[in-house]
């Protein structure tokens, strides 16, 4: 089994054809649905489904109050290194940059998990490029032993791995993958994707797949949107997380949201993405799974980010540093991408109780 | 000797038990418990962090209550056995409500896993309530494993939708002799009501009272209402007639 499968089978669709077909009608029976099928999730991402961007938000927070009540997930990540070997035209890790490269040793990662850890974050997402030979998968497992010490739950962020490797570290205590396809369509995929292993699409799809075969607890997905057309970006992530939550039944699937941020390198995004329409993403990802996090991240403007607590996302990241060592070490490299909110976690718990929600600190814990 | 609710050789004064997973701020929690009456209360492990003064959850559970650990998040029988030890080795007592979930699309619980991991922890001593989907046989034998008390969903969880299960419960009711607490899915007082008035022993609350507006009013609302149904089932209601009754009735020849 492979999404691959369900990409093929919609790649030829003519979404052209059936976005300009789709109805008002269409979009109004699918907000009133209690269970939407794919097409009324194309169509609650059409631009017809732009007039009724209030009633998806209605139904959108009703949803997400009913299966996740009146709380935000908080987490940030760390990175651990920004060795990569990847030409991703998009990211300031990309080999052919001249950065400083560095990777933590164990006490710095140590003194990074004490640090982040006072500010009261239980759960930590670790992050490295794509170099087997400075960040092979033993050095994430020695990372992990030390982080255990810190944190309640750790996931990672990392270079697609094999079953086994997945199967590895969860055994030594990781229990989330993220791992963004950055872009389905395959051409788009070549095209930004110049050089390196990552160059290889069908590998990296099917790693959230190998992830819920090694039994990792909480899978999340997404693609980088602005590298091609929003819609059918934002069709196939829901489409992916649909296909893997069907076939693992006991993983959490969840969907990140990123937008290309400005980062070191000239590439230009394809596609404007603008706030109303990663709203409308947001709001047709919730109505097509209602019981799916969502997560927003410091790419995000924070007056963006704050409007979104309530509308369908569950899980944000704060005090946040892109850099490697960024919050302890005062030597400083060039993060993976710019952020746009800078708060730092007690400034995060403040606005998200203003809101009416609970910032949760901590959600699982290794067992 | 009145109408007394034991599980696991405690006195239980409330037949309201609530959940803390969904509220907007904890510091309503001891509140909602005050103005509900709510003794016992169910608290997810792997939300409790008791590294931290302000956000540890069990700061704002009053001594008095009856807490309640869930395994909430256990996939199978062996996680909910782990995370149901750890609870207990962090000092939250030997109540336990067991909550297997295998399907992250539904949350429906998963009755098989659920009856492994209550005989298990029956024979480690824990008071084991089980969270599970109201099917006759999986509730016998849970009470043939040492279940405390049995607890079927209303409707899926979170759901807000009433007791759609209400036959499959009065059979459980009928024929479990164990306490039946509803848990999941009820999300008004009146349907706590009625799940009381069909015999429930208590019933177990989160969504409805943590994300109403004002979660301290429902809450309260809640108390009132479970307290209602109890006395009516404990009064007898009248029998529900399907036609009136008529003045020259058609078989008022027999003498």
């Amino acid at each position: 089994m492979s999404f691959y499968n369900t990409y093929q089978k919609y790649k030829e669709f003519d979404f052209e054809d059936f976005l300009e077909k789709v109805t008002e009608e269409d979009v109004l029976r699918a907000i009133s649905k209690d269970r939407i099928n794919e097409y009324d999730f194309l169509a609650l991402l059409s631009a017809k489904a732009e007039k009724h961007l209030e009633a998806m938000a209605v139904k959108a927070r009703q949803l997400t109050l009913q299966h996740f009540g009146k709380v935000i997930f908080l987490f940030t990540p760390m990175y651990l290194a920004n060795y990569c070997v990847n030409q991703c035209a998009y990211c300031s890790f990309n080999i052919t940059n001249k950065i400083s490269r560095k990777k933590l040793n164990l006490e710095e990662v140590e003194e990074e998990a004490r640090i982040i850890s006072s500010t009261g974050l239980r759960h930590i997402l670790i992050l490295t490029g794509e170099s087997r030979k400075e960040t092979p998968v033993s050095y994430i497992k020695e990372c992990v032993e030390v982080l255990k010490k810190y944190f309640r739950s750790i996931s990672i962020e990392v270079y697609p791995l094999e079953t086994e490797e997945y199967a590895e570290l969860v055994a030594s205590g990781v229990d989330g993958i993220t791992l963004f396809q950055e872009v389905y369509s395959e051409e788009t995929y070549e095209a930004v994707h110049l050089g390196g292993p990552k160059r290889n699409h069908r590998f990296r799809l099917d790693a959230p797949e190998r992830a819920c075969i090694a039994s990792m607890r909480s899978v999340g997905i997404g693609a980088l949107l602005g590298l091609d057309d929003w819609r059918r970006e934002a069709f196939f992530t829901g489409l992916h997380a649909d296909y893997l939550q069907n076939q693992y039944n006991d993983t959490e699937i969840s969907v990140s949201l990123p937008r290309i941020r400005p980062h070191v390198g000239s590439f230009q995004p394809k596609c404007d993405v603008s706030d109303k329409n990663l709203v409308q993403v947001m709001l047709a990802i919730r109505l097509f799974m209602p019981r799916t996090g969502i997560t927003i991240s410091t790419r995000e403007r924070p007056d963006f980010r704050d409007n979104l607590i309530g509308l369908g996302v569950t899980k944000m990241s704060a005090g946040v540093s892109t850099e490697v060592g960024g919050h302890a070490s005062d030597e400083k490299t060039e993060g993976q991408f710019d952020i746009s909110d800078n708060r730092d976690v007690e400034t995060m718990k403040n606005i998200i109780y203003g809101k009416g929600y609970q910032p949760v600190f901590k959600d699982w814990q290794m067992i | 000797m009145g109408d007394q609710l034991i599980i696991g050789g405690k006195q239980i004064n409330s037949r309201l038990f609530i959940g803390t997973g969904k509220f907007p701020n904890n510091r309503l929690i001891p509140e909602v418990i005050k103005k509900s009456g709510a003794q016992v209360v169910t608290v997810a492990l792997r939300r409790i962090d008791f590294d931290s003064e302000d956000e540890n959850m069990l700061n704002y559970i009053p001594k008095d209550c009856i807490l309640m650990p869930n395994t909430s998040g256990a996939r199978n029988a062996e996680e909910a056995v782990r995370i149901a030890r750890l609870a207990r080795a962090a000092g939250c007592g030997n109540w336990i409500k067991i909550e297997v979930v295998s399907d992250n699309k539904y949350l429906l619980p998963d009755n098989f896993e659920t009856i492994k991991a209550t005989e298990i922890l029956v024979k480690e001593g824990f008071v084991v309530l089980p969270y599970m989907s109201p099917d006759l046989m999986a509730a016998k034998r849970l009470r043939d494993v040492g279940a405390a008390a049995v607890m079927p969903l209303g409707a899926p969880i979170g759901t807000n939708k009433g007791l759609r299960t209400r036959d499959l419960v009065k059979i459980l009711v009928d024929e479990i002799d164990l306490p039946i607490v509803v848990d999941a899915g009820l999300g008004k007082p009146s349907e706590a009501a009625e799940a009381m008035e069909i015999g429930a022993a208590a019933v177990l609350v989160n969504t409805a009272i943590a994300t109403a507006g004002d979660p301290v009013m429902m809450g309260e609302a809640f108390g009132q209402a479970v307290e209602a149904g109890r006395k009516a089932f404990v009064s007898g209601a009248g029998a529900v007639k399907e036609y009136a009754e008529a003045s020259s009735p058609l078989t008022g020849f027999l003498k």
